[in-house]
């Protein structure tokens, strides 16, 4: 009766163990979709307020709304919020702008401790770094091809 | 009108979710960690509209593609692009200028937020 027992509680566990993780991974999927569907509307909606609004349009319309958006995400990280919906979210809230802002952020408060320039400064680009520095070169590549494929062909 | 809207609203939700979807199957089903993963999106989006292809999505899902970070490299590769056909110096600038904003911003508010804020992470 014990060893039944046993091997069912085994079973059980078993059975907790190769369906559990799945679960999770499926959860931490729908989360991370529909928290980072969220931060896009709430980006539209800021869209349509400038478009509507001030008239704005093309990319003086695109550059404020990802001054706004980055504005939320630094504010939220700075109270605290936006790592709880980074718990939350995962990839939900990494991968949106306001994400880039909590990269930011996030370390520069960290590193405080260490001084306003070697702390805040300069652990700011922590993570922020690496976007900026590949963002820009591979612009670069890009301008500097087109520019020789436009001239050629 | 309003249904144009709503519309708008449910390609920007699904659009904008799909993508940070597949920024989740990174994290869960790979050991690349998130920093690594907004530069692999930023290259991405680069990469995606130095082909042209971006653009269609932007056009699509309006802030569901300009919103997550792809949607950053896609404006720095839009601003070379429209810079290369001015001129070389254009073609040089063009992706920072586009991006001089996003950059301004998360430089300036980063800063400021960290003066005034404390870090919560320790107290948890």
């Amino acid at each position: 009766m014990k060893t039944s027992n046993d091997c069912t509680n085994q079973n059980f566990l078993n059975y907790v163990k190769s369906i559990s993780p799945k679960t999770k991974q499926r959860r931490s999927l729908i989360r991370a979709f529909w928290v980072g569907g969220v931060i896009c509307m709430i980006g539209q909606t800021f869209r349509y307020l400038l478009e509507f609004g001030l008239g704005l349009s093309g990319d003086e319309l695109s550059s404020y709304v990802s001054m706004i958006m980055i504005f939320l995400g630094a504010l939220l990280t700075g109270l605290g919020v936006y790592d709880r919906i980074g718990k939350y979210a995962g990839g939900g809230s990494i991968v949106p702008i306001t994400g880039f802002a909590n990269s930011v952020v996030s370390p520069a408060m960290e590193f405080k401790t260490e001084g306003y320039i070697y702390g805040t400064a300069a652990k700011m680009f922590i993570v922020a770094g690496p976007i900026i520095v590949f963002g820009i070169a591979s612009s670069v590549l890009v301008g500097i091809l087109y520019f020789i494929g436009l001239r050629i062909f | 009108m309003v249904f144009e809207i709503f519309l708008t609203y449910l390609k920007v939700f699904v659009v904008g979710g799909a993508i940070c979807t597949i920024a989740q199957l990174f994290i869960n089903y790979t050991k690349i960690t998130a920093g690594k993963i907004l530069v692999y999106f930023l290259l991405a989006g680069v990469l995606l509209q130095a082909v042209g292809l971006y653009q269609y999505l932007v056009d699509f899902a309006g802030a569901g593609a300009t919103v997550p970070i792809c949607g950053f490299g896609y404006l720095l590769a839009d601003g070379a692009i429209k810079g290369a056909k001015i001129g070389l110096f254009e073609a040089i600038t063009g992706g920072t200028t586009a991006a001089a904003m996003g950059i301004t911003a998360a430089i300036i508010f980063g800063y400021i937020f960290a003066l005034i804020f404390k870090s919560k992470s320790k107290r948890n």
